[in-house]
């Protein structure tokens, strides 16, 4: 990583930013359970406006009408939703002294992925000498965002300060309604990010540095809103490559994209979520709804994921293509190992004329990790000249493991062109050979098949975020071949 | 034949060698002895044992050795895992090369030859200096510079993969070098101008291993030593006269030649 000074320095005082503004909410927790005096307790600890308070409440009475979904190919014993604290202040850690106070299989860690020390010891939760001018880097970023008129804040600030762009979108892409998940998250979600980038404006970086240290502290329901207006252009980057451990086992997300006519938006993730001991215990639950309405005209959203972590993923981040020639995309690797179960995949609804979609998934499973791609390409009648290209491959690390493809496709129109190629491949003895005989070590060999294996997915990740993707593939394969 | 000063220079010896593979026999005896310098073809039938003997000398662990030793630069072989081997210098050229969809072929052996120099304690190479000796040696070999870029035998035609296979050996420069069949599914072009870059790699202080079912290779790498295979066993070794005179002959006198050898013994 170039400039790790300056960038850990950016990452530590965007941090403080988040930080300063949630010291609003005093430090207290709510008794556990989930009814509408815990939301009516959010709603005020957040000083929100009656609009938001009834969205909440309309959201906990739907969901008190649903069932948690079973038709997952993931497993897990049965979660006790009156169990959980749905409102707290930020955790007060204690905090270790030093960076040589941490977990040193942490820090191990961290030194492979290459995380410079400054980052490692916010990462680490270390108490870090301000020694630098925290303030100007922040406001420096700020006014630049600002001078180009887009919008990037904590969502509870959105909606004490833009009230009518929140109001428009939310909940426009993902419903209330929409899933058991999506109403929780609709219910309780405590913060997440907003972004608003103005017509014609190109966002001219990567919304990324920012939000990557922020993640070290992202609440339980997390809610994001990004609205790319007319001709916008705007990459975003959620995640983090080092390991995150958490207290919260359930995490529940909730990711809403608008792209109007001409608009692209770039939304890529790498998580990498604790996923539990290597009985599996522990892990965090990862059930996300994360969906791009291309409402526009020849608008673009393009989901890249990166999925090393967590015990159980859940999660299709999908694109409704009912703009006229608006293209959804789809990149993925889910990695599972140890006792690791991803069900993942997306939807691309093709309702909009000559939409495009294309899908690339990626599964590698290794231990007794359980792999599932599920994905629904659907066509609908007058989705005239759409055309959707799928490629799902999985790959087997060992005898244990298993990839499992759930592919749906519906094609309501006789225009529609689709292609879906699937393999599923065991990493070759033969490849391991031919590499070793070249004086090529097994762990070395492995990494470089698997990389090779998932380069098409890679290729679409920022450059620097992709070197990082790739090496933590390298560190989560540790030990999987013997 | 062999002169006393190559006797001191044993690259390779290779000493009553059994070898089988779920309980089945497939090597049942082999003595070899191959010294720097010399290039030594391998002849024999099909299932005789040609191709086991060279994926044993690599390393292959799904064949189980039950007796006999394997000397090579004075060093037990069968100690040391594949990758070791390779970086000591023991190279095999696959007669099935396996294609890694994804790893480009440059970036596959460089990693490679960083992996053998960091053995030998050598600086490891950048992309730069690498990509240097990369189109030195595929000029060597005749190799389409673009095969560089290209995932590793992925999608390759049979002649493409062979010749990779040959530049690898021009590029790692190993001291014992073992082709496996590389002439089969090459036409003659082809097998021309992986038999030159062979040829161009041939040296005092490397030794060859061609192992190959037709004796047409062996009109372009003139061996050393021709030793032929019958049922695990090298049942008469020559010069390159022999291998004209299997050409002529067919295999059947040998394997006649070597059951009634067979059944004199018992």
């Amino acid at each position: 990583m170039p400039a790790t000074t300056e960038a850990a320095l950016k990452r530590w005082t965007e941090q403080e930013y988040r930080w300063g503004f949630t010291t609003d909410i005093e430090a207290d927790s709510a008794p556990p359970g989930l009814n509408e005096d815990i939301i009516h307790l959010i709603s005020t600890k957040k000083k929100e406006p009656d609009w938001m308070l009834e969205w909440r409440l309309r959201s906990l009475r739907h969901w008190l009408t649903l069932k948690e979904p079973a038709w997952s190919n993931v497993h897990y014993p049965p979660i006790d939703y009156q169990n959980i604290v749905y409102y707290s202040a930020p955790k007060q850690m204690k905090r270790p002294e030093r960076l040589e106070d941490v977990d040193p299989k942490l820090l191990e860690t961290y030194k492979k992925l290459g995380i410079p020390l400054e980052e490692q010891k916010l990462l680490a939760g270390v108490a870090v000498d301000a020694v630098f001018d925290s303030v100007s880097v922040a406001t420096t970023f700020k006014e630049k965002l600002a001078e180009l008129g887009i919008i990037f804040c904590p969502f509870s600030q959105a909606v004490r300060e833009h009230p009518d762009l929140v109001r428009k979108y939310l909940g426009t892409v993902v419903p209330y309604s929409d899933n058991f998940f999506a109403s929780l998250n609709s219910a309780v979600f405590t913060d997440g990010s907003f972004v608003y980038v103005p017509k014609g404006v190109r966002c001219p970086m990567e919304l990324s540095t920012y939000f990557r240290i922020n993640a070290a502290s992202t609440g339980q329901f997390e809610r994001t809103l990004i609205i790319a207006d007319e001709g916008a252009y705007v990459s975003y980057l959620e995640g983090c490559t080092a390991p995150m451990r958490d207290e919260n086992q359930l995490h529940a997300a909730v990711v809403e994209l608008v792209a109007l006519d001409n608009a692209t938006i770039k939304y890529s993730t790498i998580q990498n979520w604790y996923p539990g001991d290597a009985d599996g215990k522990g892990g965090i639950y990862n059930f996300v709804t994360k969906r791009g309405k291309c409402l526009g005209r020849s608008s673009h959203i393009s989901w890249t994921q990166v999925e090393t972590g967590a015990a159980i993923t859940w999660k299709y981040p999908s694109c409704l293509l009912i703009g006229d020639r608006s293209v959804g995309e789809f990149y993925s690797i889910a990695l599972t190992k140890g006792r690791q179960q991803a069900d993942t995949g997306t939807k691309m609804m093709h309702i909009g004329k000559d939409t495009r979609s294309t899908i690339v998934s990626k599964g590698i499973s290794a231990g007794f990790g359980q792999n599932t791609y599920r994905g629904m390409v659907k066509i609908n009648e007058r989705a005239v000249g759409a055309r959707n290209y799928t490629q799902c491959d999985s790959m087997l690390l060992g005898d244990k493991c298993g990839a499992h493809t759930f592919p749906y496709i519906q094609v309501g129109n006789n225009t529609a062109q689709m292609e879906h190629e699937a393999t599923t491949s065991k990493i070759g003895e033969d490849q391991l050979f031919y590499c070793k005989q070249r004086g090529i070590g097994a762990e070395d060999a492995v990494n470089m098949i698997v990389n090779g294996f998932c380069r098409e997915v890679f290729r679409e990740l920022p450059m620097e975020f992709a070197v990082e993707a790739q090496k933590l593939l390298e560190v989560s394969l540790e030990g999987s071949v013997g | 034949m062999i002169s006393a000063k190559q006797q001191e220079s044993p690259i390779l010896e290779v000493k009553d060698l059994h070898v089988a593979i779920e309980g089945h026999e497939i090597l049942k005896g082999i003595d070899l002895q191959v010294n720097a310098g010399e290039v030594h073809s391998i002849m024999g039938p099909n299932g005789s044992g040609k191709s086991t003997l060279a994926q044993v000398l690599a390393g292959r662990d799904v064949y189980e050795v039950t007796r006999g030793e394997i000397i090579y630069k004075g060093k037990n072989l069968l100690d040391m895992a594949p990758e070791e081997r390779a970086c000591e210098g023991v190279f095999l050229a696959f007669q099935y090369p396996v294609g890694i969809p994804g790893v480009s072929t440059s970036y596959f052996l460089k990693t490679a030859l960083n992996a053998m120099r960091k053995h030998r304690g050598e600086k490891e190479l950048d992309a730069v200096d690498f990509l240097k000796i990369a189109k030195e040696k595929a000029k060597l070999v005749k190799m389409d510079e673009r095969l560089l870029n290209r995932a590793i035998n992925d999608g390759f035609s049979g002649g493409e993969k062979k010749r990779n296979e040959v530049f690898q050996l021009a590029v790692l420069e190993p001291a014992l070098a073992i082709l496996d069949e590389t002439d089969s599914g090459l036409d003659i072009d082809a097998l021309k101008i992986a038999a030159s870059g062979v040829n161009c790699m041939r040296s005092s202080d490397r030794a060859f291993i061609v192992v190959t079912h037709y004796q047409r290779l062996l009109n372009y790498i003139v061996p050393d030593f021709v030793h032929v295979l019958v049922d695990g066993l090298i049942v008469k070794s020559g010069d390159k006269f022999l291998a004209l005179e299997l050409e002529e002959k067919g295999y059947s006198w040998i394997e006649q030649e070597a059951q009634r050898k067979q059944l004199a013994t018992c």
